[in-house]
């Protein structure tokens, strides 16, 4: 995609960021049905039709150099949001050649990159950054390998070590996220990281999950889509920040709900990666408010009806306790109870 | 390379590299002979950072099923095959304080790639090496080049043997072995590392089994509504493969467990020939590797 990018918008303070009638109708909606359930719902990361979130390896919209602006805002604050154990490097390595690969394959107007053996030549037009440095020479980045070329991504990123039969969170990057922590859940297995999952557990998805991944391919990716919901348009909705945005969850009315619930999409893709034999996790959260969802008339009715009939544990977990009931009142007038098309196109 | 073995070089027609892999990895080689398909896992023993080729040794067995054959004797300079993305089963552990690697025979081809690894690194290793006699040492001057001091050369003709025991007693805690060889030197190594106290996560082995030849028999395909006959020297993974009906599988050797079928109905026994299934599962009777185990059976019926 040719975005233009929407250089200034924010998420947070006065929470300018918006999404244009494009990228609303682009919006990776995570309900197949009317109803929702857990699933190990993962499919082969395979190009999806041209201009969807899921068209190439990574996606970069009109929210990509906002959202980098974003990161830097968190990393100045908080610094750990940022870690890799010593033994990722090579893992480090592998995701930076990754994500420069693809953008630079799929985004050839916004990325360039140059490779004569270990000397690379790196170009990011819309952060104007131009880099040359010797891979897998550490001290000739500015940063961390993981470090520089995530602060030029959207989304989280989780780097998983493969041994004893199990996943370790061992590096990563994350900012724009759902209320977990990295700096807590750092050297943790799979299903320890995964431990406050409600029900999953008892429907054995984790032990599924985990067998998949231990057998994840190299040149085979796979994603999958999982939500929640915010208040306002806030990419970093961590427990270290709990004080500034949980009481937000208080503040949602029956007139304000439009404008202020957000539904937070996960596009979660992972890859096998070559020399580390480690795992990337990628994270990419969109955001949605009720008033721009409501523009797609069966996604209002579609939304509508998954949060009216959610599981009260689910309802729990999302953190959406506070306010679901009043979202469900705000879309009740777009639901006129007429059947939804199947899947999860516009129309 | 040796009376056995012989060394393959395989790089892209067009050029250019070969996906990026680590020490331990193994790709499947497809092999298209007279009216029959061959897909055998070797591993890479090339530097995982020179991707312009991947170096395979193959050891001819005497009792193959026609890969091996294949291989040495098919198989010329310019010959195509097609191979599939690396997989890793047997890498090396990234928080080991030492490795202590053990090869028998063609049991060193991983170990070639661990070694690349492990020599621009700085995690203390040794590796022990142990052949028939001095013409079946394959790979020795690369060896020698990577490993110098660290490696310890056994002949079976000189009446040379490791001492497993002294060697994995005398180890600092946080060693991490590896062994790939012969199954009777798997089995042993493994054996004296349990009895010596090592837990489980510290010890690691490789062993692709060929798939073992053995009666025919039949298998009824429930979903496909196929029935298939498995003749005594072809295995139930590639019967069904002739019959065109995909199963997904990533070693071919009965060690991943991705090829793992269910069972739906059986009389008769099944004969397992895998690593991966415990011996629990294999008493239930409830799953088959079709990659290496068989049947002896009036009816077999999976769920593909």
């Amino acid at each position: 995609m040719n975005a233009v990018f929407k250089a200034h918008e924010t998420f947070r303070d006065d929470f300018t960021f918006r999404n244009s009638p494009q990228a609303i109708r682009r919006f990776p909606l995570p309900f197949p049905d009317d109803t929702y359930m857990y699933s190990v719902n993962i499919e082969p990361h395979l190009p999806g039709l041209p201009g969807s979130v899921t068209q190439f390896a990574f996606d970069v919209d009109e929210h990509y150099v906002a959202e980098c602006r974003e990161r830097a805002i968190v990393l100045a604050a908080e610094p750990l949001r940022f870690q890799a154990l010593p033994h990722m490097m090579s893992a480090q390595w592998d995701c930076l050649e990754l994500i420069m690969e693809s953008l630079a394959r799929d985004y050839p107007a916004h990325f360039s990159l140059k490779r004569q053996g270990n000397r690379w030549h790196w170009i990011n037009r819309p952060l104007e950054i131009e880099q040359r440095f010797v891979f897998g020479d550490a001290a000739t980045l500015p940063r961390q390998p993981l470090d520089y070329i995530t602060r030029q991504a959207q989304g989280d990123f989780v780097v998983m070590d493969q041994r004893e039969g199990d996943l370790w969170t061992e590096a990563g990057m994350v900012t724009t996220q759902a209320d977990w922590s990295l700096d807590f859940d750092m050297g943790m297995t799979f299903k320890e990281w995964h431990g406050p999952v409600p029900l999953a557990h008892e429907l054995q998805v984790f032990d599924r999950a985990l067998k998949f991944l231990l057998n994840l391919r190299l040149g085979k990716p796979v994603r999958r889509l999982n939500w929640t919901m915010t208040i306002h348009p806030r990419l970093d909705t961590s427990p270290e920040n709990y004080p500034a945005w949980g009481k937000d969850r208080a503040s949602v009315t029956a007139q304000n709900a439009g404008d202020l619930v957000h539904l937070r999409v996960e596009l979660q893709g992972l890859w096998r990666l070559p020399r580390s034999n480690a795992i990337v996790f990628g994270i990419r959260c969109y955001l949605l408010s009720m008033r721009e969802l409501v523009t797609v008339p069966k996604w209002a009715r579609r939304v509508h009806r998954v949060l009216k009939n959610l599981h009260p544990a689910l309802v729990d977990y999302k953190g959406l306790a506070r306010y679901r009931d009043v979202v469900v009142e705000w879309l009740a007038p777009f639901d006129d109870g007429t059947p939804t098309t199947p899947g999860t196109a516009p129309e | 390379m040796t009376p056995l073995i012989k060394h393959f070089t395989l790089a892209p027609p067009g050029g250019g590299n070969l996906p990026a892999f680590s020490g331990g990895s193994h790709i499947i080689v497809v092999m298209r002979g007279a009216g029959r398909v061959h897909r055998n896992p070797y591993s890479l023993l090339s530097a995982p950072r020179e991707l312009e080729r991947y170096e395979i040794g193959v050891r001819r067995m005497e009792e193959s099923r026609g890969g091996s054959h294949f291989m040495h004797d098919t198989v010329r300079v310019g010959t195509r095959l097609e191979i599939a993305h690396p997989v890793n089963l047997f890498g090396l552990d990234k928080i080991a304080r030492k490795h202590v690697l053990i090869a028998g025979g063609i049991g060193i081809t991983p170990c070639l790639a661990h070694l690349e690894d492990l020599h621009a690194g700085t995690v203390p290793y040794e590796l022990h090496y142990s052949v028939r006699s001095p013409e079946h040492a394959a790979f020795l001057e690369r060896l020698q080049r990577l490993a110098g001091d660290l490696l310890r050369l056994y002949y079976d003709s000189e009446g040379q043997a490791l001492d497993a025991g002294t060697l994995l007693t005398t180890q600092p805690l946080g060693t991490h072995v590896y062994v790939c060889g012969p199954a009777g030197m798997i089995k042993h190594v493994i054996a004296t590392a349990k009895s010596a106290g090592w837990p489980d996560s510290h010890i690691h082995w490789e062993q692709f089994s060929a798939p073992p030849a053995g009666d025919a028999f039949e298998a009824f395909l429930a979903r496909s509504k196929l029935r298939v006959h498995v003749p005594p020297d072809r295995s139930l993974l590639e019967s069904i493969e002739a019959a065109g009906v995909e199963v997904p599988y990533l070693c071919r050797g009965g060690v991943c467990g991705f090829c793992r079928t269910r069972v739906l109905e059986l009389d008769g026994e099944l004969i397992h020939n895998d690593h991966f299934l415990s011996d629990a599962d294999k008493a239930r009777g409830q799953s088959i590797m079709p990659c290496v185990s068989r049947a002896r059976c009036t009816s077999l019926v999976l769920d593909l």
